[in-house]
């Protein structure tokens, strides 16, 4: 019983944690944004965090590497787009590789 | 729904159904993940609609399921989540205020911040962002649910290869921002440090220390 209601408080806190975060964003903004260079910063730092996410997400896996079938299909992906490509191109390429390549046995 | 058809077109719609969908499918792997190591179906289920954050998600269940301490597992997903600030400060133009901030503010994450990125007319932002959001917001939790439901009958998402597409999904659409040199190096020294510090530190903690790519610019800057 205090095992469940341990467990409830955790999915509570993490919910209202996450929840700051996302609101602390816009509502701290005004008072940061004032300055174009401040928005551009705050632009960068976007993409620095999203780029830095493309990266984790098709290279590890918790602490170590992801294997080669998830990455391989991710550059698929990546000249597809670079070429200009439907988006759902793109997309299904991705996971067309990385599930042919673990058809054929590759991690 | 129609005015909002008007301002993104039909081309960024379908690409953001697209997403959402992909996401309903990784929510069904989820769900199904999650029941199959052990635990009821009422946990993916309200994370998915309270947390609304899918990486976050997975970790919590994960720790959990191994027998990890819930309290642990929160901390986890709260270190996850903590870059939810940095994009609020450079997207939180479009939410609104009052309630609607509220709300907005519980659709932030990272696809619905990467499309609103992609847009430079303030209209379109705000739409893309939306649309988006409130998307992933219904997809993700009735894909979990569905997937509790059904269990262990849905098979090995690796073997789809639907975890090469989150990864995808972000590159394409961070890519046109890329062709900006000023951003580019710093985005590409971000994700270096993030990846050499993955084995590391703990999960969530590389994708922060990727904002060290901001000195790189600032860098170029003074030197200009």
């Amino acid at each position: 019983m205090t095992g469940q209601l341990v467990l409830i408080g955790s999915v509570g806190v993490l919910a209202a944690g996450t929840f700051a975060f996302r609101f602390a964003g816009p509502a701290l903004r005004p008072r940061i944004a004032t300055r174009p260079w401040m928005e551009r910063t705050m632009a960068s730092a976007a993409v620095i965090l999203l780029t830095a996410l493309v990266g984790t997400a098709a290279l590890t896996e918790g602490h170590d590497l992801a294997g080669v079938a998830r990455p391989t299909g991710v550059v698929v992906a990546g000249l597809l787009a670079w070429r200009k490509a439907p988006f759902v191109v793109i997309v299904l390429s991705a996971a067309a590789t990385a599930a042919g390549l673990r058809l054929l046995g590759v991690p | 729904m129609r005015s909002m058809k008007r301002t993104l077109g039909s081309r960024l719609l379908r690409n953001i159904a697209l997403v959402c969908l992909a996401d309903g499918l990784v929510g069904m792997s989820y769900g199904a993940i999650a029941v199959g190591s052990g635990l009821e179906t009422w946990l993916p289920v309200a994370l998915s609609v309270l947390v609304l954050a899918g990486s976050a998600e997975f970790l919590f269940v994960g720790i959990v399921a191994a027998g990890g301490s819930p309290i642990a597992a929160a901390v986890t997903g709260l270190l996850v989540n903590a870059r939810h600030l940095p994009f609020g400060l450079a997207v939180g133009d479009v939410l609104g205020r009052g309630p609607r901030r509220v709300v907005g503010s519980h659709l932030m994450n990272d696809e619905s911040v990467v499309f609103a990125l992609g847009e430079t007319d303030p209209d379109r932002r705000r739409a893309a962002y939306w649309a988006c959001g409130v998307g992933i917001a219904v997809c993700w939790p009735l894909g979990a649910l569905l997937g509790a439901v059904a269990g262990n009958t849905i098979g090995d998402p690796a073997a789809l290869g639907l975890d090469a597409m989150f990864p995808a999904v972000l590159l394409a659409l961070v890519l046109p921002a890329l062709r900006d040199r000023d951003v580019r190096a710093p985005a590409l020294i971000g994700a270096v440090v993030a990846l050499a510090a993955t084995p590391v530190l703990p999960a969530g903690l590389p994708v922060l220390a990727a904002l060290v790519g901001l000195l790189a610019g600032v860098r170029r800057a003074v030197l200009r």
